[in-house]
């Protein structure tokens, strides 16, 4: 009776890494300060990724078009900051507020079709809102992007911070809220509804055979998802004044889909361990080669794609025959 | 005896052929039903029509007195109409242990539970732990279920479908792909804890399937000597199979 009550607990037990990694994200902000604008960048990415991994990674739906709710989150911080009112906590609420109603809005376009058909329906989401975007320049500022965004300070029970230019305030702010939403992602994943949707990623048949709704989780995961990624679109605006057509570029929702690739799906941290090495070796690269970094970090996704990630961490592996 | 389940005039087209005609059926609480017939005799549609996978032309099918008909399948599923599959449909990347706590607890109704961890309810693990050992899992709980061998993932299956603790249990060729040696394994655990058997020598009756219509009815003894039957099913003049 234990032996299985235990093995149940034990997929959502605390491991000493999460602990690690936690440690690493907090001290980073402390030993660091003078690279707070990039790891300010490299953290917004991380919840951007997880986000991502929630639908893609748990319950299996593909999305090339995962910038429309980064982009709207952002948007809607940038917007209301600057008509409504300054704070960063309300903002950041309506960000995800209104990234949440599109989530739902659109999670009734991912029912039905297959991998290809989302593929195409979730771009096309996204080339829909560039354009919106670009069209409506008397509310976005159009191409030129939206300018004038100026943030409150960040009120804590600490006292008030202004947001200063070296992102340290940024970059704190930012971590909590990526802390906060993995936390609450954790508890999500590990949770029957968590793992309801690993079942229907892997057998939608059988998930309803075992008197699972199928297309209700999909709308929540799917709401939730583009709630995060709306968060971590509303961080960019905030920590950097500024909301621009390129925040429902293509090339994002590609990005965060590479930064999975990286980092690994189905495990809530790939996204966070992909978008640290991702925004590291493209800092690192184009410091060393600024016209050429997309030749070295193709050649590392062939590598990384063909070897496998699993081998390449494992450097003591290499030279063991299997 | 009540009836459990019933079907009314049961009709399903695809387009020129008719792989259900006309079936009306009634199953008792407690029968043991065989649903026999020849390949493409259309057993699997009437499964499928039974559990909502498919939606029928025409007709009705009843559980317990009501009309489940425009039912969906998973709600069907809460009913108590469960199935298995003719082929494995389990989830690869989950241990059986998690895929039998996640159909116990869809069926205690706490799956869509979104902050404490799967089986923090008190009821899933005790429920999990007597299936894991009727179906001889115990061992191999914390695996994936990609990597069990073929036979322990025919157990998965069948014990998947009893998690959801079913009114109307519906085995799809239950021993399908499995060898000789270890069909008596899968009849012995299913015979001991929820009384069916093997077609023929434990099913209290059987209905015959011929080209999707009902063809004939009975008990065992009568269907098994009905000269109609073995002309058409077991092919008169003709080594019986099976």
């Amino acid at each position: 009776m234990k032996a299985v009550a235990q093995a149940l607990r034990a997929h959502a037990r605390w491991r000493w890494w999460e602990f690690a990694l936690l440690a690493v994200l907090l001290l980073s902000w402390l030993l660091l300060p003078g690279q707070s604008l990039l790891l300010n960048e490299i953290a917004i990415l991380a919840l951007f990724a997880v986000s991502l991994d929630l639908i893609l990674g748990y319950a299996g739906i593909v999305s090339l078009g995962h910038a429309a709710f980064f982009g709207i989150g952002s948007y809607a911080a940038a917007l209301f900051a600057k008509l409504v009112m300054p704070d960063p906590w309300v903002g950041m609420i309506v960000a995800i507020a209104v990234a949440a109603v599109l989530g739902a809005l659109c999670s009734v376009l991912i029912l039905r079709g297959s991998d290809l058909t989302r593929l195409m329906v979730t771009l096309g989401v996204a080339s829909i809102l560039y354009e919106l975007a670009n069209k409506l320049d008397w509310l976005t500022g159009g191409a030129d992007g939206l300018q004038g965004v100026v943030m409150g300070p960040l009120r804590t029970p600490f006292g008030a911070f202004e947001f200063d230019l070296g992102g340290r305030t940024a970059y704190a702010y930012t971590l909590l809220v990526l802390i906060i939403c993995v936390l609450v992602a954790r508890r999500l994943v590990h949770s029957p509804f968590g793992t309801s949707l690993q079942a229907l990623r892997d057998n939608r048949l059988r998930a309803a055979s075992i008197g699972l709704s199928v297309n209700a989780r999909l709308v929540v995961v799917y709401t939730v998802a583009a709630a995060i990624a709306g968060a971590a679109g509303g961080l960019l605006a905030q920590t950097t004044g500024f909301a621009s057509l390129d925040v429902f570029d293509f090339h994002r929702s590609a990005e965060v889909m590479l930064v999975l690739v990286i980092g690994g799906t189905g495990y809530l941290y790939g996204g966070i361990f992909g978008a640290i090495v991702f925004k590291l070796l493209h800092d690192l690269i184009s410091a060393w080669t600024p016209q050429y970094w997309n030749f070295w970090l193709g050649l590392f996704l062939v590598i990384l794609v063909l070897v496998g990630r699993e081998k390449l961490t494992r450097p003591w592996t290499w030279w063991k025959k299997s | 005896m009540t009836t459990v389940l019933e079907t009314r005039g049961l009709l399903k087209r695809f387009g020129g052929i008719t792989p259900t005609n006309d079936v009306s059926i009634q199953v008792e609480k407690g029968a043991r039903r065989a649903l026999i017939g020849p390949n493409g005799a259309g057993k699997t549609t009437l499964i499928n029509l039974l559990t909502g996978v498919l939606e029928p032309t025409a007709g009705s099918i009843w559980l317990d007195g009501q009309d489940i008909t425009q039912l969906a399948p998973h709600k069907r599923v809460r009913r108590g109409v469960v199935r298995t599959f003719q082929i494995n449909q389990l989830f690869g990347e989950l241990t059986p242990l998690q895929s039998l706590a996640l159909a116990v607890s869809s069926h205690l109704g706490i799956s869509g539970g979104w902050w404490k961890p799967l089986g923090s309810d008190a009821r899933v693990a005790p429920a999990c732990e007597t299936l894991l050992a009727q179906f001889h899992l115990t061992d191999v709980m914390n695996q994936p279920v990609k990597h069990l061998a073929y036979g322990k993932r025919r157990l998965l299956e069948i014990a998947t479908a009893l998690a959801c603790e079913p009114r109307v249990l519906l085995l799809d060729e239950p021993v399908a792909g499995v060898p000789e040696g270890e069909r008596q394994e899968i009849f012995d655990i299913v015979n001991a804890q929820h009384d069916m058997d093997l077609v023929f020598n434990f099913a209290s009756s059987v209905t015959v399937l011929v080209n999707g219509a009902v063809f004939a009815e009975g008990s065992v003894e009568s269907i098994s000597n009905d000269p109609r039957v073995k002309a058409v099913y077991l092919g008169e003049g003709e080594a019986a199979h099976g």
